[in-house]
């Protein structure tokens, strides 16, 4: 028997190192990333609350977020690729184009 | 007992990647113990009985996705990121902040969730419901998905191409 919470706090966790590594890391890949993690965090609560309420849905939707984060990775990697043709740096300060 | 010991460790190994991706400045080891944090976090949906979710998540996020997360790591050639200097009233303020807030919550989360406490093993999270439920259901939000895989496909091609390549695709097409 272990409580709901013991697994929310551990989502808990996860999201918040990864809402730390989004704002503290410098490199967009790590960026990236911290932002996979953040998914992660979610998805567990999602798996707790539906062994909770004893509703299979919650694991659908966990499956529908990992498609989306999948479908994510590849645009978003994509991006990565084409910023550092056009900049030549991974360095998120030095993207500042669109800053006035 | 067991199972509290084993949920103990998987999230202590869960919560030290999740750190040591923080830590290090290498992209290519953020990206190795993201690996242990996705593998770890694969064993706590076993825990919860999610046999399912935890094969998808080692198959997708472990394997396919981490292994492109390495491969542009690698295409790139990503070296140590560079130290710049933060705010110092993000820093006074920013680091009690965190810490009380994270104790709110848990305090809050632990006192006030009430005592009842997740079986183990008493969800049937085997594939066969999940299958049932997911092309009955969730029959259309399931098909929605594959146009969203089919467009994040071609943008990825479309953007990683080279200019060059888009050019004269372009004046061929």
């Amino acid at each position: 028997m272990i409580p709901l919470s013991y697994y929310l706090v551990l989502g808990g966790i996860l999201f918040a190192c990864g809402v730390a590594g989004f704002l503290i890391k410098r490199n967009i890949i790590t960026i990236f990333m911290s932002i996979e993690l953040m998914l992660n965090g979610v998805n567990l609560s999602f798996v707790a609350f539906a062994a909770h309420w004893h509703a299979l849905s919650g694991q659908v939707f966990v499956f529908f977020v990992m498609v989306v984060a999948a479908a994510e990775a590849a645009v978003g990697l994509a991006i990565i690729i084409a910023v550092y043709r056009t900049r030549e740096t991974l360095n998120v300060d030095q993207v500042n184009l669109l800053k006035l | 007992m067991l199972h509290l010991i084993l949920f103990t460790g998987f999230g202590l190994v869960c919560v030290a990647g999740a750190v040591n991706l923080l830590v290090q400045r290498h992209p290519i080891n953020s990206a190795l113990s993201l690996v242990v944090v996705m593998g770890a976090l694969a064993a706590e949906y076993l825990l919860l009985g999610a046999e399912f979710v935890a094969a998808v998540q080692v198959i997708v996020y472990a394997g396919a996705v981490m292994v492109l997360f390495v491969f542009v790591i690698m295409l790139l050639n990503a070296g140590e990121e560079e130290r710049t200097q933060g705010s110092r009233v993000a820093l006074l303020l920013g680091v009690p902040g965190l810490v009380v807030g994270s104790l709110l919550i848990a305090w809050v989360l632990i006192h006030r969730s009430g005592t009842e406490a997740v079986r183990v093993g008493a969800l049937p999270g085997y594939p066969k419901a999940i299958a049932q439920l997911l092309f009955h259901d969730f029959l259309l939000p399931f098909e929605v998905t594959s146009i969203l895989v089919l467009i994040a496909i071609m943008g990825a091609v479309v953007l990683a191409a080279k200019p060059s390549q888009v050019q004269q695709g372009k004046k061929e097409g």
